[in-house]
Protein backbone atom coordinates (compact mmCIF):
# COMPACT_ATOMS: atom_id res chain seq x y z
CA UNK A 1 0.00 0.00 0.00
CA UNK A 2 1.05 3.77 -0.59
CA UNK A 3 0.70 5.65 2.50
CA UNK A 4 0.80 9.46 2.76
CA UNK A 5 1.99 11.92 5.23
CA UNK A 6 1.12 15.31 4.71
CA UNK A 7 3.40 17.61 6.50
CA UNK A 8 4.07 21.27 6.56
CA UNK A 9 6.91 24.04 7.65
CA UNK A 10 5.54 26.35 10.25
CA UNK A 11 7.13 28.75 12.41
CA UNK A 12 8.44 27.56 15.58
CA UNK A 13 5.61 27.77 18.72
CA UNK A 14 8.34 29.66 20.70
CA UNK A 15 9.20 32.03 17.99
CA UNK A 16 8.54 35.81 18.22
CA UNK A 17 5.54 37.13 15.36
CA UNK A 18 5.87 40.14 13.67
CA UNK A 19 3.83 41.32 11.39
CA UNK A 20 5.19 42.57 7.42
CA UNK A 21 4.64 46.03 6.35
CA UNK A 22 2.12 45.02 3.83
CA UNK A 23 0.13 44.24 6.99
CA UNK A 24 -1.47 40.93 5.85
CA UNK A 25 1.27 38.30 6.71
CA UNK A 26 3.88 37.80 9.33
CA UNK A 27 7.94 39.21 8.43
CA UNK A 28 9.64 35.85 8.04
CA UNK A 29 13.05 37.67 8.90
CA UNK A 30 13.99 36.17 12.35
CA UNK A 31 11.74 33.27 12.19
CA UNK A 32 12.27 29.63 12.44
CA UNK A 33 10.60 27.41 10.43
CA UNK A 34 9.79 23.95 11.93
CA UNK A 35 8.40 20.78 11.12
CA UNK A 36 4.82 20.98 12.29
CA UNK A 37 4.39 19.63 16.14
CA UNK A 38 1.26 18.09 15.17
CA UNK A 39 2.86 16.35 12.03
CA UNK A 40 5.38 14.40 13.40
CA UNK A 41 2.96 12.15 15.12
CA UNK A 42 1.69 11.93 11.83
CA UNK A 43 4.83 10.87 10.07
CA UNK A 44 5.43 8.32 13.17
CA UNK A 45 1.94 6.47 12.70
CA UNK A 46 2.46 6.26 9.20
CA UNK A 47 6.04 4.67 9.57
CA UNK A 48 4.61 2.07 12.22
CA UNK A 49 1.65 1.28 10.06
CA UNK A 50 4.34 -0.14 7.16
CA UNK A 51 6.10 -1.62 9.86
CA UNK A 52 3.51 -3.12 11.01
CA UNK A 53 2.33 -4.32 7.54
CA UNK A 54 5.56 -5.69 6.55
CA UNK A 55 5.41 -6.27 3.19
CA UNK A 56 6.39 -3.67 0.20
CA UNK A 57 4.10 -0.62 1.41
CA UNK A 58 5.97 2.70 0.68
CA UNK A 59 5.09 5.51 2.95
CA UNK A 60 5.78 9.52 0.96
CA UNK A 61 5.32 12.69 2.49
CA UNK A 62 4.17 15.64 0.77
CA UNK A 63 4.20 19.41 1.63
CA UNK A 64 2.73 22.29 -0.34
CA UNK A 65 5.04 25.42 -0.29
CA UNK A 66 8.24 26.54 -1.60
CA UNK A 67 12.42 25.71 -1.32
CA UNK A 68 12.44 26.35 2.76
CA UNK A 69 9.76 23.41 3.48
CA UNK A 70 12.30 20.85 1.72
CA UNK A 71 13.93 21.31 5.34
CA UNK A 72 10.81 19.63 7.10
CA UNK A 73 10.65 17.21 4.25
CA UNK A 74 14.29 16.01 4.80
CA UNK A 75 13.57 16.08 8.19
CA UNK A 76 10.87 13.12 7.83
CA UNK A 77 12.94 11.30 5.26
CA UNK A 78 15.45 11.30 7.81
CA UNK A 79 12.63 9.71 10.17
CA UNK A 80 12.14 6.93 8.08
CA UNK A 81 10.08 8.23 4.96
CA UNK A 82 10.87 6.55 1.87
CA UNK A 83 10.39 9.51 -0.61
CA UNK A 84 9.32 13.32 -0.40
CA UNK A 85 7.07 14.92 -2.82
CA UNK A 86 7.08 19.03 -2.80
CA UNK A 87 3.94 20.66 -4.24
CA UNK A 88 5.39 24.30 -5.07
CA UNK A 89 3.30 26.96 -4.92
CA UNK A 90 3.51 30.79 -6.33
CA UNK A 91 1.03 32.42 -3.95
CA UNK A 92 -0.14 31.78 -0.19
CA UNK A 93 -2.99 29.35 -0.30
CA UNK A 94 -6.13 29.00 2.09
CA UNK A 95 -7.05 25.47 3.66
CA UNK A 96 -8.79 24.42 0.99
CA UNK A 97 -6.28 25.58 -1.90
CA UNK A 98 -3.39 23.19 0.54
CA UNK A 99 -6.34 20.54 0.64
CA UNK A 100 -7.25 20.60 -3.37
CA UNK A 101 -3.16 20.73 -3.83
CA UNK A 102 -2.75 17.62 -1.43
CA UNK A 103 -5.87 15.35 -2.91
CA UNK A 104 -4.35 15.77 -6.68
CA UNK A 105 -1.59 14.90 -5.16
CA UNK A 106 -2.84 11.78 -3.18
CA UNK A 107 -4.97 10.62 -6.06
CA UNK A 108 -2.31 10.59 -8.14
CA UNK A 109 0.15 8.78 -6.29
CA UNK A 110 -2.79 6.34 -5.53
CA UNK A 111 -2.48 6.50 -1.79
CA UNK A 112 -5.60 4.61 0.25
CA UNK A 113 -4.53 5.62 3.60
CA UNK A 114 -3.34 8.85 4.53
CA UNK A 115 -1.84 10.55 7.89
CA UNK A 116 -1.85 14.32 8.57
CA UNK A 117 -1.10 16.56 11.56
CA UNK A 118 -4.34 17.66 13.31
CA UNK A 119 -3.89 21.10 12.34
CA UNK A 120 -0.99 23.32 11.62
CA UNK A 121 0.62 25.52 14.12
CA UNK A 122 0.09 28.47 11.84
CA UNK A 123 -2.94 28.98 11.20
CA UNK A 124 -4.59 26.87 13.25
CA UNK A 125 -7.27 25.77 11.58
CA UNK A 126 -7.35 21.89 11.78
CA UNK A 127 -9.49 21.34 8.73
CA UNK A 128 -7.22 20.52 5.92
CA UNK A 129 -7.61 17.14 6.74
CA UNK A 130 -11.29 17.19 6.47
CA UNK A 131 -11.30 18.97 3.43
CA UNK A 132 -8.92 16.63 1.68
CA UNK A 133 -11.54 13.77 2.55
CA UNK A 134 -14.67 15.51 1.36
CA UNK A 135 -12.39 16.36 -2.03
CA UNK A 136 -11.49 12.76 -2.43
CA UNK A 137 -14.54 11.43 -0.98
CA UNK A 138 -12.03 9.06 1.19
CA UNK A 139 -13.28 8.59 4.97
CA UNK A 140 -11.47 10.87 7.60
CA UNK A 141 -11.51 10.78 10.85
CA UNK A 142 -9.71 13.88 13.11
CA UNK A 143 -8.11 14.20 16.16
CA UNK A 144 -6.97 10.58 16.78
CA UNK A 145 -4.85 9.19 19.39
CA UNK A 146 -5.20 5.85 18.93
CA UNK A 147 -5.10 3.85 15.25
CA UNK A 148 -6.06 0.34 14.18
CA UNK A 149 -5.33 -1.15 11.07
CA UNK A 150 -6.84 -4.36 9.95
CA UNK A 151 -7.40 -5.43 6.30
CA UNK A 152 -9.56 -3.04 5.10
CA UNK A 153 -10.82 -1.60 8.72
CA UNK A 154 -9.82 1.54 10.44
CA UNK A 155 -10.49 1.84 14.32
CA UNK A 156 -9.77 4.83 15.96
CA UNK A 157 -10.17 6.50 19.07
CA UNK A 158 -10.39 10.93 18.83
CA UNK A 159 -10.36 13.22 21.33
CA UNK A 160 -13.46 15.01 21.92
CA UNK A 161 -14.90 17.23 25.18
CA UNK A 162 -15.29 14.81 28.08
CA UNK A 163 -13.98 11.93 26.42
CA UNK A 164 -12.90 9.99 23.77
CA UNK A 165 -15.09 8.34 20.32
CA UNK A 166 -14.64 5.33 19.15
CA UNK A 167 -14.79 5.69 15.52
CA UNK A 168 -14.70 2.84 12.79
CA UNK A 169 -13.97 3.59 9.05
CA UNK A 170 -12.85 2.08 5.59
CA UNK A 171 -10.38 2.46 3.89
CA UNK A 172 -9.23 4.74 1.92
CA UNK A 173 -8.97 6.86 4.71
CA UNK A 174 -7.42 10.29 5.93
CA UNK A 175 -6.51 10.46 9.37
CA UNK A 176 -5.28 13.81 11.61
CA UNK A 177 -2.73 12.75 14.40
CA UNK A 178 -3.12 14.59 17.87
CA UNK A 179 -0.66 14.55 20.68
CA UNK A 180 -0.92 11.35 22.40
CA UNK A 181 -1.35 9.06 18.83
CA UNK A 182 2.36 7.64 19.38
CA UNK A 183 6.02 8.87 20.51
CA UNK A 184 7.44 10.53 17.58
CA UNK A 185 11.36 8.69 17.23
CA UNK A 186 14.51 10.43 16.73
CA UNK A 187 16.11 10.41 13.28
CA UNK A 188 19.06 8.62 13.73
CA UNK A 189 22.24 9.55 12.33
CA UNK A 190 22.18 6.38 9.39
CA UNK A 191 18.54 7.96 8.94
CA UNK A 192 19.81 11.31 8.38
CA UNK A 193 22.59 9.76 6.34
CA UNK A 194 20.08 7.68 4.31
CA UNK A 195 17.91 10.86 3.63
CA UNK A 196 20.62 12.12 1.78
CA UNK A 197 20.24 9.64 -0.65
CA UNK A 198 16.22 10.14 -0.75
CA UNK A 199 14.69 12.00 -3.34
CA UNK A 200 12.03 14.45 -3.05
CA UNK A 201 10.18 15.02 -6.60
CA UNK A 202 9.15 18.71 -7.09
CA UNK A 203 6.29 19.76 -8.91
CA UNK A 204 4.00 22.68 -9.53
CA UNK A 205 1.36 22.57 -7.00
CA UNK A 206 -2.67 22.73 -9.18
CA UNK A 207 -3.72 26.37 -7.44
CA UNK A 208 -7.45 27.41 -6.87
CA UNK A 209 -8.09 30.94 -6.55
CA UNK A 210 -8.18 31.78 -2.60
CA UNK A 211 -12.20 31.98 -1.35
CA UNK A 212 -10.37 34.03 1.93
CA UNK A 213 -9.43 37.43 1.59
CA UNK A 214 -7.41 38.82 4.69
CA UNK A 215 -7.69 41.95 5.03
CA UNK A 216 -5.31 42.50 7.83
CA UNK A 217 -3.42 40.95 10.62
CA UNK A 218 -3.09 42.77 13.89
CA UNK A 219 -1.54 42.27 17.09
CA UNK A 220 -3.81 41.18 19.81
CA UNK A 221 -4.43 44.42 21.79
CA UNK A 222 -2.19 44.15 24.91
CA UNK A 223 -3.04 43.28 28.27
CA UNK A 224 -2.79 45.57 31.20
CA UNK A 225 -0.25 44.42 33.47
CA UNK A 226 -2.50 42.22 36.16
CA UNK A 227 -2.38 43.48 40.04
CA UNK A 228 -0.07 41.61 42.49
CA UNK A 229 -2.42 41.15 45.31
CA UNK A 230 0.42 39.77 47.61
CA UNK A 231 3.09 37.59 48.49
CA UNK A 232 1.18 35.18 50.95
CA UNK A 233 -1.78 33.60 52.12
CA UNK A 234 -2.78 37.09 53.49
CA UNK A 235 -3.89 38.24 49.80
CA UNK A 236 -6.57 35.23 49.54
CA UNK A 237 -9.22 37.53 51.18
CA UNK A 238 -8.61 40.37 48.74
CA UNK A 239 -8.30 38.19 45.72
CA UNK A 240 -11.65 36.79 46.52
CA UNK A 241 -13.36 40.46 47.13
CA UNK A 242 -11.84 40.71 43.80
CA UNK A 243 -13.23 37.77 41.87
CA UNK A 244 -16.60 38.56 43.88
CA UNK A 245 -17.09 41.97 43.38
CA UNK A 246 -14.78 43.09 40.53
CA UNK A 247 -14.77 40.54 38.40
CA UNK A 248 -18.10 38.89 38.84
CA UNK A 249 -16.70 35.54 38.46
CA UNK A 250 -17.58 34.00 41.39
CA UNK B 1 -29.60 32.51 -3.12
CA UNK B 2 -32.18 31.62 -0.30
CA UNK B 3 -31.26 34.74 2.14
CA UNK B 4 -30.75 32.29 4.96
CA UNK B 5 -28.23 31.89 7.45
CA UNK B 6 -28.63 28.56 8.66
CA UNK B 7 -27.06 27.84 12.12
CA UNK B 8 -26.01 24.11 12.57
CA UNK B 9 -26.91 22.84 16.17
CA UNK B 10 -24.81 20.30 18.30
CA UNK B 11 -26.39 17.90 20.84
CA UNK B 12 -24.96 15.77 22.90
CA UNK B 13 -26.72 12.76 24.61
CA UNK B 14 -29.93 14.32 23.78
CA UNK B 15 -30.12 17.56 24.80
CA UNK B 16 -28.26 20.61 22.51
CA UNK B 17 -25.17 22.50 24.00
CA UNK B 18 -24.41 25.83 25.90
CA UNK B 19 -22.30 26.81 22.63
CA UNK B 20 -25.62 26.10 20.48
CA UNK B 21 -27.22 29.02 21.60
CA UNK B 22 -24.45 31.37 21.22
CA UNK B 23 -24.39 30.10 17.81
CA UNK B 24 -28.03 30.86 17.67
CA UNK B 25 -27.55 34.54 19.14
CA UNK B 26 -24.62 35.38 16.95
CA UNK B 27 -26.73 34.46 13.63
CA UNK B 28 -29.73 35.97 14.92
CA UNK B 29 -27.82 39.03 15.02
CA UNK B 30 -25.99 38.73 11.83
CA UNK B 31 -29.28 37.80 10.08
CA UNK B 32 -30.65 41.11 11.25
CA UNK B 33 -27.49 43.06 10.17
CA UNK B 34 -27.86 41.31 6.93
CA UNK B 35 -31.46 41.69 6.29
CA UNK B 36 -31.51 37.74 6.24
CA UNK B 37 -33.54 35.02 7.46
CA UNK B 38 -32.56 32.55 10.45
CA UNK B 39 -33.06 28.63 10.36
CA UNK B 40 -31.31 25.92 12.75
CA UNK B 41 -30.86 22.37 11.89
CA UNK B 42 -30.25 19.47 14.57
CA UNK B 43 -29.42 15.86 13.66
CA UNK B 44 -29.82 13.24 16.08
CA UNK B 45 -32.86 11.03 17.91
CA UNK B 46 -35.19 12.75 20.58
CA UNK B 47 -33.73 16.07 21.70
CA UNK B 48 -35.52 17.39 24.43
CA UNK B 49 -34.49 21.19 24.27
CA UNK B 50 -34.85 22.20 20.87
CA UNK B 51 -37.11 24.79 21.53
CA UNK B 52 -34.75 26.81 23.70
CA UNK B 53 -33.19 27.89 20.54
CA UNK B 54 -36.39 29.89 19.98
CA UNK B 55 -35.10 31.88 23.30
CA UNK B 56 -32.24 33.01 20.94
CA UNK B 57 -33.95 34.55 18.30
CA UNK B 58 -33.77 31.39 15.72
CA UNK B 59 -37.50 30.29 15.83
CA UNK B 60 -37.29 28.17 12.40
CA UNK B 61 -35.61 25.04 13.56
CA UNK B 62 -35.75 21.64 11.38
CA UNK B 63 -34.62 18.67 13.08
CA UNK B 64 -33.58 15.36 11.06
CA UNK B 65 -34.39 12.70 13.30
CA UNK B 66 -33.03 8.64 13.31
CA UNK B 67 -32.34 6.63 16.49
CA UNK B 68 -28.87 5.49 14.67
CA UNK B 69 -28.19 9.05 14.71
CA UNK B 70 -28.19 10.09 17.74
CA UNK B 71 -24.31 9.93 18.18
CA UNK B 72 -22.41 12.02 15.86
CA UNK B 73 -21.28 10.08 12.64
CA UNK B 74 -19.29 12.80 10.72
CA UNK B 75 -20.12 11.51 7.37
CA UNK B 76 -24.21 11.11 7.54
CA UNK B 77 -24.07 13.91 9.70
CA UNK B 78 -21.96 15.82 6.62
CA UNK B 79 -24.75 14.88 4.44
CA UNK B 80 -27.88 15.54 5.66
CA UNK B 81 -26.12 19.40 6.89
CA UNK B 82 -25.24 19.28 2.83
CA UNK B 83 -28.35 18.46 1.60
CA UNK B 84 -30.31 20.80 3.55
CA UNK B 85 -28.48 23.86 3.19
CA UNK B 86 -28.86 23.27 -0.69
CA UNK B 87 -32.19 22.79 -0.38
CA UNK B 88 -32.95 25.87 1.36
CA UNK B 89 -29.85 27.68 -0.99
CA UNK B 90 -28.12 28.85 2.48
CA UNK B 91 -26.09 31.84 2.06
CA UNK B 92 -24.25 31.44 5.04
CA UNK B 93 -23.35 28.40 7.69
CA UNK B 94 -22.50 28.89 11.50
CA UNK B 95 -21.83 26.29 13.61
CA UNK B 96 -19.63 26.39 17.23
CA UNK B 97 -15.77 25.23 16.87
CA UNK B 98 -16.23 22.24 19.22
CA UNK B 99 -14.87 18.99 18.38
CA UNK B 100 -18.15 18.43 16.20
CA UNK B 101 -17.98 22.14 14.81
CA UNK B 102 -14.66 21.68 13.82
CA UNK B 103 -15.17 18.44 12.29
CA UNK B 104 -17.87 18.47 9.73
CA UNK B 105 -17.84 22.61 8.94
CA UNK B 106 -14.78 21.59 6.54
CA UNK B 107 -16.59 18.62 4.86
CA UNK B 108 -19.83 20.56 4.43
CA UNK B 109 -17.92 23.23 3.16
CA UNK B 110 -16.50 21.69 0.43
CA UNK B 111 -19.21 20.10 -0.47
CA UNK B 112 -21.17 23.59 -0.90
CA UNK B 113 -18.24 25.09 -2.53
CA UNK B 114 -17.92 27.25 0.76
CA UNK B 115 -15.02 29.83 2.17
CA UNK B 116 -14.75 28.72 5.45
CA UNK B 117 -13.27 31.06 8.45
CA UNK B 118 -12.18 28.59 11.76
CA UNK B 119 -12.47 29.89 15.10
CA UNK B 120 -13.72 33.22 15.01
CA UNK B 121 -13.95 35.57 18.23
CA UNK B 122 -15.67 38.71 16.06
CA UNK B 123 -17.52 38.83 13.49
CA UNK B 124 -19.02 41.96 12.38
CA UNK B 125 -21.05 43.45 9.57
CA UNK B 126 -19.18 46.27 7.54
CA UNK B 127 -21.04 47.59 4.18
CA UNK B 128 -22.88 44.50 4.23
CA UNK B 129 -20.49 42.07 4.15
CA UNK B 130 -19.15 39.66 7.21
CA UNK B 131 -15.76 40.69 8.12
CA UNK B 132 -14.46 38.08 10.59
CA UNK B 133 -11.61 38.01 13.33
CA UNK B 134 -9.91 35.22 14.32
CA UNK B 135 -6.61 34.13 15.76
CA UNK B 136 -4.06 32.64 14.28
CA UNK B 137 -0.28 31.92 15.31
CA UNK B 138 -1.23 30.29 18.80
CA UNK B 139 -3.50 33.94 19.64
CA UNK B 140 0.44 35.79 18.75
CA UNK B 141 -2.02 37.26 15.71
CA UNK B 142 -5.77 38.08 15.15
CA UNK B 143 -6.20 38.09 11.55
CA UNK B 144 -9.32 40.71 9.76
CA UNK B 145 -10.63 38.59 6.72
CA UNK B 146 -13.83 38.01 4.75
CA UNK B 147 -14.88 35.01 2.13
CA UNK B 148 -15.51 35.55 -1.36
CA UNK B 149 -17.13 32.63 -1.91
CA UNK B 150 -21.33 32.59 -3.12
CA UNK B 151 -21.71 29.99 0.60
CA UNK B 152 -19.90 31.25 3.46
CA UNK B 153 -18.91 29.42 6.89
CA UNK B 154 -18.05 30.39 10.22
CA UNK B 155 -17.66 28.37 13.16
CA UNK B 156 -17.14 30.37 16.37
CA UNK B 157 -15.19 29.96 19.49
CA UNK B 158 -17.26 28.90 22.19
CA UNK B 159 -17.99 31.02 25.43
CA UNK B 160 -16.28 33.76 23.67
CA UNK B 161 -19.86 35.38 22.28
CA UNK B 162 -22.57 36.22 24.80
CA UNK B 163 -25.91 34.91 24.12
CA UNK B 164 -28.56 37.62 23.55
CA UNK B 165 -31.71 36.69 25.02
CA UNK B 166 -34.74 37.56 22.31
CA UNK B 167 -37.69 35.32 22.46
CA UNK B 168 -39.16 34.01 19.14
CA UNK B 169 -41.55 31.61 18.53
CA UNK B 170 -40.69 27.86 18.14
CA UNK B 171 -41.74 25.86 14.90
CA UNK B 172 -39.86 22.82 15.34
CA UNK B 173 -40.02 20.71 11.78
CA UNK B 174 -39.40 16.73 12.60
CA UNK B 175 -38.19 15.02 9.31
CA UNK B 176 -37.61 11.61 9.73
CA UNK B 177 -34.27 10.33 7.50
CA UNK B 178 -32.35 7.78 6.38
CA UNK B 179 -29.38 7.37 7.49
CA UNK B 180 -27.92 8.54 4.28
CA UNK B 181 -23.76 7.37 4.41
CA UNK B 182 -22.56 5.19 6.82
CA UNK B 183 -19.01 5.20 5.90
CA UNK B 184 -17.50 6.29 9.18
CA UNK B 185 -19.31 4.89 12.92
CA UNK B 186 -19.11 6.39 15.88
CA UNK B 187 -19.06 2.65 18.05
CA UNK B 188 -18.47 3.66 21.24
CA UNK B 189 -17.64 6.65 23.55
CA UNK B 190 -15.66 6.54 26.18
CA UNK B 191 -15.90 9.22 28.90
CA UNK B 192 -13.17 10.74 30.75
CA UNK B 193 -12.82 10.38 34.20
CA UNK B 194 -12.97 14.14 34.73
CA UNK B 195 -16.32 15.39 35.74
CA UNK B 196 -16.28 18.64 33.94
CA UNK B 197 -13.94 19.46 30.57
CA UNK B 198 -11.92 21.92 30.39
CA UNK B 199 -13.27 22.92 26.80
CA UNK B 200 -16.92 23.43 28.02
CA UNK B 201 -16.22 24.54 31.47
CA UNK B 202 -17.18 28.16 32.88
CA UNK B 203 -14.10 28.28 35.69
CA UNK B 204 -11.17 26.46 34.99
CA UNK B 205 -8.35 25.73 37.72
CA UNK B 206 -4.74 24.66 35.99
CA UNK B 207 -1.61 22.57 37.57
CA UNK B 208 1.62 23.04 36.55
CA UNK B 209 4.75 21.39 37.51
CA UNK B 210 4.72 23.44 40.82
CA UNK B 211 2.67 21.14 42.63
CA UNK B 212 5.34 18.57 43.13
CA UNK B 213 4.32 15.75 42.44
CA UNK B 214 0.36 14.05 41.24
CA UNK B 215 -0.42 13.43 44.77
CA UNK B 216 -0.47 17.11 45.18
CA UNK B 217 -3.04 18.13 42.47
CA UNK B 218 -5.75 16.79 45.25
CA UNK B 219 -5.04 21.32 45.87
CA UNK B 220 -6.26 21.60 42.62
CA UNK B 221 -9.20 19.29 42.80
CA UNK B 222 -10.47 20.71 46.08
CA UNK B 223 -10.52 24.38 44.62
CA UNK B 224 -11.68 23.17 41.74
CA UNK B 225 -14.37 21.15 43.43
CA UNK B 226 -15.20 24.22 45.91
CA UNK B 227 -15.85 26.70 42.44
CA UNK B 228 -17.55 23.40 40.90
CA UNK B 229 -14.40 24.10 38.49
CA UNK B 230 -13.09 21.96 35.84
CA UNK B 231 -9.21 20.67 36.46
CA UNK B 232 -6.54 21.70 34.10
CA UNK B 233 -2.96 21.28 33.77
CA UNK B 234 0.00 22.07 31.75
CA UNK B 235 2.06 20.05 29.19
CA UNK B 236 4.40 19.41 31.88
CA UNK B 237 2.30 17.50 34.21
CA UNK B 238 0.70 15.69 31.25
CA UNK B 239 4.01 14.66 29.88
CA UNK B 240 5.23 14.11 32.98
CA UNK B 241 2.06 11.35 33.42
CA UNK B 242 0.18 13.04 36.31
CA UNK B 243 -2.84 13.94 34.52
CA UNK B 244 -4.58 12.61 31.41
CA UNK B 245 -4.01 14.64 28.07
CA UNK B 246 -7.55 15.51 28.31
CA UNK B 247 -6.88 18.65 30.58
CA UNK B 248 -3.96 19.87 29.40
CA UNK B 249 -3.95 23.49 28.10
CA UNK B 250 -2.21 24.86 25.18
CA UNK B 251 -1.04 24.77 21.56
CA UNK B 252 -1.17 20.94 21.78
CA UNK B 253 -3.99 20.32 24.62
CA UNK B 254 -7.24 22.34 24.22
CA UNK B 255 -8.11 25.85 23.79
CA UNK B 256 -10.33 27.34 26.40
CA UNK B 257 -12.08 30.44 27.14
CA UNK B 258 -13.44 30.71 30.78
CA UNK B 259 -15.15 33.02 32.64
CA UNK B 260 -11.93 32.32 35.12
CA UNK B 261 -8.66 31.10 34.74
CA UNK B 262 -6.61 30.05 37.67
CA UNK B 263 -3.08 29.29 36.90
CA UNK B 264 -1.48 27.39 39.88
CA UNK B 265 2.72 26.59 39.69
CA UNK B 266 2.52 27.02 35.94
CA UNK B 267 5.46 29.59 34.47
CA UNK B 268 2.96 30.06 31.25
CA UNK B 269 4.92 29.08 28.90
CA UNK B 270 3.52 30.91 25.14
CA UNK B 271 2.58 27.41 24.03
CA UNK B 272 0.48 27.53 27.19
CA UNK B 273 -0.90 31.01 27.13
CA UNK B 274 -1.86 29.84 23.16
CA UNK B 275 -4.62 27.66 25.15
CA UNK B 276 -5.99 30.28 27.60
CA UNK B 277 -5.21 33.64 27.04
CA UNK B 278 -8.77 34.38 25.90
CA UNK B 279 -10.03 33.76 29.52
CA UNK B 280 -12.06 36.74 30.64
CA UNK B 281 -10.10 36.73 34.13
CA UNK B 282 -6.78 35.12 34.53
CA UNK B 283 -5.35 34.29 38.60
CA UNK B 284 -1.69 33.55 38.95
CA UNK B 285 -0.80 31.71 41.60
CA UNK B 286 3.32 31.69 41.41
CA UNK B 287 6.38 31.94 43.68
CA UNK B 288 8.49 33.19 40.91
CA UNK B 289 7.72 36.89 40.75
CA UNK B 290 9.07 37.13 36.88
CA UNK B 291 6.74 34.03 35.68
CA UNK B 292 5.85 35.17 32.22
CA UNK B 293 1.88 34.31 33.43
CA UNK B 294 2.07 37.59 35.87
CA UNK B 295 2.31 39.59 32.44
CA UNK B 296 -1.32 38.31 31.42
CA UNK B 297 -2.59 37.41 34.73
CA UNK B 298 -5.66 40.35 36.44
CA UNK B 299 -4.97 39.32 39.68
CA UNK B 300 -1.84 37.41 41.02
CA UNK B 301 -0.37 36.05 43.92
CA UNK B 302 3.51 35.62 44.55
CA UNK B 303 3.70 32.82 47.04
CA UNK B 304 3.63 29.38 47.65
CA UNK B 305 0.75 26.87 46.19
CA UNK B 306 1.39 24.89 49.15
CA UNK B 307 0.05 27.43 51.08
CA UNK B 308 -2.45 29.79 49.29
CA UNK B 309 -4.29 27.26 47.89
CA UNK B 310 -5.64 25.50 50.55
CA UNK B 311 -6.74 29.07 52.56
CA UNK B 312 -8.04 29.81 49.27
CA UNK B 313 -10.03 26.98 48.75
CA UNK B 314 -11.12 27.69 52.17
CA UNK B 315 -12.12 31.11 51.50
CA UNK B 316 -14.75 30.10 48.73
CA UNK B 317 -16.06 27.40 51.07
CA UNK B 318 -16.82 29.90 53.50
CA UNK B 319 -18.52 31.85 50.91
CA UNK B 320 -21.00 29.22 50.29
C1 LIG C 1 5.44 22.43 20.26
C2 LIG C 1 5.17 22.65 21.71
C3 LIG C 1 3.87 22.58 22.15
C4 LIG C 1 3.58 22.78 23.51
N1 LIG C 1 2.28 22.72 23.91
C5 LIG C 1 1.98 22.99 25.20
C6 LIG C 1 0.62 22.97 25.67
O1 LIG C 1 -0.33 22.65 24.94
N2 LIG C 1 0.38 23.28 26.94
C7 LIG C 1 1.38 23.60 27.82
O2 LIG C 1 1.07 23.89 28.99
N3 LIG C 1 2.65 23.59 27.41
C8 LIG C 1 2.98 23.29 26.14
N4 LIG C 1 4.29 23.24 25.77
C9 LIG C 1 5.32 23.26 26.82
C10 LIG C 1 5.65 24.63 27.34
O3 LIG C 1 6.67 25.18 26.56
C11 LIG C 1 6.14 24.52 28.81
O4 LIG C 1 7.23 23.64 28.88
C12 LIG C 1 5.09 24.06 29.81
O5 LIG C 1 3.90 24.79 29.65
C13 LIG C 1 5.61 24.24 31.21
O6 LIG C 1 4.72 23.74 32.16
P1 LIG C 1 4.69 24.32 33.63
O7 LIG C 1 4.36 25.76 33.59
O8 LIG C 1 3.82 23.44 34.43
O9 LIG C 1 6.16 24.03 34.14
P2 LIG C 1 7.38 25.03 34.40
O10 LIG C 1 7.67 25.85 33.23
O11 LIG C 1 8.46 24.19 34.97
O12 LIG C 1 6.84 26.00 35.51
C14 LIG C 1 6.58 25.65 36.83
C15 LIG C 1 6.24 26.94 37.55
O13 LIG C 1 5.87 26.63 38.86
C16 LIG C 1 6.42 27.62 39.74
N5 LIG C 1 6.54 26.98 41.06
C17 LIG C 1 7.36 26.00 41.44
N6 LIG C 1 7.13 25.66 42.72
C18 LIG C 1 6.14 26.45 43.17
C19 LIG C 1 5.46 26.60 44.41
N7 LIG C 1 5.74 25.81 45.44
N8 LIG C 1 4.50 27.52 44.49
C20 LIG C 1 4.19 28.32 43.45
N9 LIG C 1 4.79 28.23 42.25
C21 LIG C 1 5.76 27.31 42.11
C22 LIG C 1 7.72 28.00 39.12
O14 LIG C 1 8.08 29.30 39.53
C23 LIG C 1 7.41 27.94 37.64
O15 LIG C 1 6.98 29.18 37.15
C24 LIG C 1 4.61 23.05 24.43
C25 LIG C 1 5.92 23.12 23.97
C26 LIG C 1 6.21 22.92 22.64
C27 LIG C 1 7.64 23.03 22.17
Amino acid sequence: MKIAVCISHVPDTATKINIADNGKEIDPAGVTYIINPYDEFAVEEALTTKETLGDDSEVIAISVGNDKNKETIKKALAMGVDSGVLLKIESQLDSFGIAKALAEEIKAQGCDLVFMGKQSVDFDNQIVGQMTSAILDYSCISVVVDFKLDGQDITCEREIEGGKEVVAAQLPCIITAQKGLNEPRYASLKGIMSAKKKTIEEKSAVETESNTEVIGLKKPPAKNPGRILGTDSSAVHELVRLLREEAKVI
Amino acid sequence: MGNIILVILEQREGKLKKSSFETASVAAKLAKDLNLNVQAVAIGSEISNLDEVAKYGVGNITHFKNDSLANYSSSAYAAIVTEFAKEISADYLIVANTSYGKDLAPRVSVKLNAGCLIDCVKLEVSSGEVIATRPIYAGKALMDAKLKSAVKFFTIRPNVFKPVEESVTAEITTKDVDVPDTSTKVIDFKKAEGKLDVAEADIIVSGGRGLKTPEDFKLIEDLADALGAAVGASRAVVDAGWRPHGEQVGQTGKTVSPSLYIACGISGAIQHLAGMSSAKYIVAINKDKDAPIFGIADYGIVGDVFEIIPKLTEAIKSLN
